[in-house]
């Protein structure tokens, strides 16, 4: 799976939000798009989820133009998207019910997820009991129980603290290895696109662009200890400085 | 690139005086949202029914006012007892129910899709907001006149006063509920694969539900208003009927012991249906 965007641009109404954005995610990638608030972030994903169309330009999957939404692009928000009356199972559930499919493999396929984001002990538990953690775990198997082609994640640990975020960024780290999909993601934390791509796409403000593009040579196998390392450190440093001046121009 | 803090602001503010404080007031059991006693509440909870109560008590008993103005709770009970007995209360209470549930059944059968439609479509919002926002505003009542002429003196313009009575606010707080269902619920389920009518009936519907119930439950108290207000201008059966004989009789007990049963409905239906609100709304609880 190959997604590619193509001179993108997204006016609203005045306001230009996105400025001829190419950029192309490739399988297995860990994609972290990383910019200030405001720079178009949120915009780029609804458009590669097909939620919105680009004023101008092209998405394609494979070749092929991204028409709408769909289960092959996986969406998780940064809050408040679970369907409150369903239980934890219930939700991670729903993409398989639309589908013609016996119950026995529906649940198979739930409960591997449930366990695989470590939720098997809250399956029954309605979304308004789990910690905010919890929560975003629940929306991450919601979207992978579908097997998207890509993952597509807008400021998912953005509303958790810190703790809670470290440990949210192993677990996807995880996932990322164990199912093999590929992710792109968008944050305005530099250590946590550092952290977790595999490559950085920083994104400038006013109208919303490619600033830099940077690849990130650590290893594959990463623990917290190596945000405490000089190469990290130097590397989110830089970054940083490429956020700050996309800003202020 | 700015890193470091521009200009500083000249510090000026020594030579301000101090700001005046203000006395902090003390909790009381009157500070806003302020949590009182069990006992505290159960006793406003009784005085407020037993004060009124009383008043009525020692003003018939005293004489201060005639029985006929207003009659003991004595003579109420036992005119109750009367009605009831003769079993005209209970072709009454069967009339007069079964006018609301076919008036106000159609309303909401009308009104739920509807605002569901206006709630979920902005094509249906603007079809239909500026008419119904226009007709809710005039009054039911006004309309007895016109329905009886149209439809004549039975049934069909009785139910239809408790219709226009109620369709209108139902739809337009249907379509309020449904306007609140949160975008990234609906844009999410749309990305699970959802089409269209699936995310009206998986997510738009579920999430609106209890919504929907304390609509209907707050419209039905105004269809028990109407139905009542029909059965006053023209009818053979009903409580509102038997309230104008009463009056045409000077039996002021009877009315006084009709307008208890419509509260005891009244009360009853709100009860039930806050209990199924309850139920279908565990969820947002
Ligand atoms: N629906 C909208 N209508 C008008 N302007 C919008 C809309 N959504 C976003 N914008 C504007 O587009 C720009 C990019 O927004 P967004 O994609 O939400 O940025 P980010 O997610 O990076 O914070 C912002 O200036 C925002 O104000
Ligand atoms: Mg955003």
């Amino acid at each position: 799976m190959t997604l590619a965007l193509t001179d993108v641009s997204k006016e609203y109404g005045q306001k230009l939000a996105l400025d001829g954005v190419n950029l192309t995610v490739s399988p297995r990638e860990f994609l972290c798009v990383v910019g200030a608030s405001g720079s178009g972030k949120s915009t780029l994903l609804s458009l590669v989820a097909g939620l919105m169309m680009p004023t101008t330009g092209e998405i394609t999957v494979d070749g092929h133009p991204i028409t709408g939404p769909g289960p092959d692009r996986g969406l998780v928000f940064q809050n408040g998207s679970l369907y409150p009356w369903r239980t934890v199972e219930r939700n991670v559930a729903f993409g398989l019910e639309l589908l013609a499919l016996d119950t026995a493999e529906r649940d198979r396929r739930v409960d591997w997820y449930l366990a695989e984001t470590g939720l098997a002990g809250v399956r029954r538990s309605l979304p308004r009991r789990l910690s905010g953690g919890q929560q975003q775990r629940v929306a991450i198997a919601r979207a992978l129980v579908c097997e998207p082609d890509v993952l597509l994640l807008d400021e998912p640990f953005g509303a958790l603290d810190v703790q809670t975020k470290e440990d949210m960024q192993l677990l996807i780290r995880q996932i990322w290895l164990d199912t093999g999909t590929t992710v792109l993601m968008v944050t305005h934390d530099v250590e946590e696109a550092v952290f977790l791509g595999t490559r950085v796409v920083v994104l400038a403000s006013d109208p919303g662009r490619v600033a830099a593009e940077v690849r990130v040579p650590l290893a594959e196998d990463r623990d917290l200890a190596v945000k405490r390392t000089p190469a990290f450190l130097a590397l989110r440093a830089s970054v940083e400085d490429m956020v700050r001046c996309g800003v202020t121009r | 690139m700015r890193t470091a803090l521009a200009d500083r602001t000249p510090d000026v503010r020594t030579t301000w005086p101090p700001l005046p404080r203000r006395t902090r007031p003390r909790r009381t059991a009157l500070t806003i949202r302020t949590p009182i006693s069990r006992r505290a509440t159960t006793i406003l909870t009784v005085l407020s029914l037993a004060v009124p109560f009383s008043a009525w008590v020692v003003l018939s008993a005293s004489g201060a006012v005639p029985a006929t103005f207003l009659p003991p709770p004595g003579a109420v009970v036992s005119a109750g007892w009367e009605t009831a007995r003769s079993g005209e209360l209970a072709v009454d209470v069967w009339t007069t129910t079964r006018r609301v549930l076919q008036g106000f059944g159609l309303a909401v059968l009308v009104s739920v899709p509807l605002g569901i439609l206006m709630g979920a479509f902005q094509a249906g919002q603007a079809a239909f907001e500026p008419l119904i926002g226009l007709l809710r505003y005039l009054p039911a009542s006004a309309f007895i006149p016109l329905l009886i002429i149209w439809l004549g003196l039975g049934e069909p313009s009785k139910i239809a006063i408790l219709f226009i009575g109620t369709v209108f606010f139902n739809t337009l707080m249907t379509a309020d509920v449904v306007r609140g269902v949160p975008r990234p619920l609906i844009d999410v389920s749309y990305t699970l694969g959802a089409r269209r009518g699936e995310v009206l009936r998986k997510v738009v519907v579920p999430h609106s539900l209890p919504g929907i119930i304390d609509a209907v439950r707050v419209n039905a108290a105004a269809a028990w208003n109407f139905v009542v207000v029909a059965e006053l201008v023209n009818s053979t059966a009903g409580l509102g009927y038997r309230i104008v004989r009463a009056q045409r009789f000077l039996q002021t007990d009877k009315i006084f012991a009709v307008l208890v049963v419509i509260g005891v409905i009244g009360v009853t239906i709100d009860v039930a249906l806050r209990l199924v609100r309850a139920r279908v709304g565990r969820w947002a609880a």
